[in-house]
């Protein structure tokens, strides 16, 4: 299935866990600093593993960087 | 001596927690990380603002790192929001993702001036509020915004003294002097400092503290403009706790009249 990451399609296996998608990014579901959004809403970190993701789905990978 | 004790016993308190540093700073606009964490250290500044933003590849360490090794207190914002619901969304993913409850909330009317939005910034004030945040705003420099906020139970008010990154200075002491005068949370200037001195006159018209980005991290030597501001915030908070003379037309003698010799030249 095809995914909107970060503004970037990605594909992804169908049914594939928050935790799937941030190992393909090389990210570790301890990773700390990082958050993650799907279609506008948060998801949080003790959701990651068991939130499955949907064709079309836009996620969100955030992190903090130098601001304000 | 007695003043030293009460100048350091002298904190930022913000819910409940002690700053020594009455000096906040944004961190964007920084050079690199290296220069950020001088600034940092040069500025004693204890609490540090990030922006969350999407996750890149670049491996070029993160401000997080500086964060750590200063040991400063992370401020989160919500910088780039537009209504509300961005904000609160933007917020709670600042909260998991960097493990606090303090916000820097930000929603801004429009690119131009980066003026906040003042209906929506109330709106998710509150709602920020009712889910257990200690919420900042960066708000106008409008007493009534500013109570309002107090009242929905921010934390403290963050009023500009000129649009972000204009350098201006506090384009309108008078609404400041409002807003102080009124406000039983801490008051800290946000927005407008563009030198030393304008720190120094925000802290003398007693503001608690000083929110300070882009005159440091974007002058041309950040670390001297972040000891200097460091200086000028310390120097205006104890011209404050001192009390100034009133501003007068004429002149006011500082040497006693009494006394004055007479010489005139007197001829025998």
């Amino acid at each position: 299935m095809t995914v909107v990451v970060n503004g970037e399609t990605r594909e992804l296996r169908d049914g594939a866990t928050v935790v799937e998608l941030l190992s393909a990014m090389d990210l570790s579901a301890e990773a700390r600093g990082i958050a993650v959004a799907r279609n506008g809403g948060i998801v949080l970190r003790a959701e990651w593993v068991n939130t499955t993701l949907a064709p079309d789905d836009h996620v969100e990978v955030l992190h903090a960087v130098q601001g304000g | 001596m007695r003043s030293r004790a009460a100048e350091r016993d002298d904190h930022l308190v913000i819910a409940g927690e002690h700053f020594r540093s009455r000096l906040i700073l944004g961190t964007g606009g920084a050079p690199s990380h290296d220069i950020l964490e001088d600034a940092v250290l040069a500025s004693g500044t204890e609490i540090v603002t990030v922006a969350m933003r999407r996750i890149t590849r670049s491996g070029a360490g993160s401000v997080l790192d500086v964060v750590e090794r200063t040991g400063c207190r992370v401020l989160p914002n919500t910088a780039g929001c537009y209504t509300a619901r961005d904000a609160v969304v933007t917020a709670r993913l600042a909260r998991e993702a960097l493990e606090t409850n303090w916000i820097k909330l930000e929603v801004i009317a429009d690119e131009r001036t980066l003026l906040p939005e003042p209906v929506d910034l109330l709106d998710a004030a509150e709602q920020l509020v009712e889910d257990g945040f200690v919420v900042l705003p960066y708000a106008n420099d409008d007493p009534v915004l500013a109570h309002r906020l107090e009242d929905v139970g921010c934390a403290a008010v963050m009023p500009l003294g000129a649009p972000i990154g204009s350098g201006s200075g506090i384009r309108n002491p008078y609404n400041l002097r409002i807003i102080l005068e009124r406000a039983r949370v801490p008051v800290i200037l946000d927005a407008g400092v563009g030198t030393a001195s304008d720190a120094a006159i925000a802290m003398e018209l007693g503001c608690a503290g000083v929110l300070v980005a882009s005159a440091i991290t974007r002058a041309e030597k950040p670390v001297l403009m972040a000891e200097a501001i460091r200086k000028a915030v310390e120097a205006g908070r104890l011209a404050h706790l001192a009390g100034r003379i009133p501003q007068r037309l004429y002149a006011e003698a500082s040497t006693a009249w009494e006394g004055i010799a007479d010489l005139t030249a007197h001829t025998g």
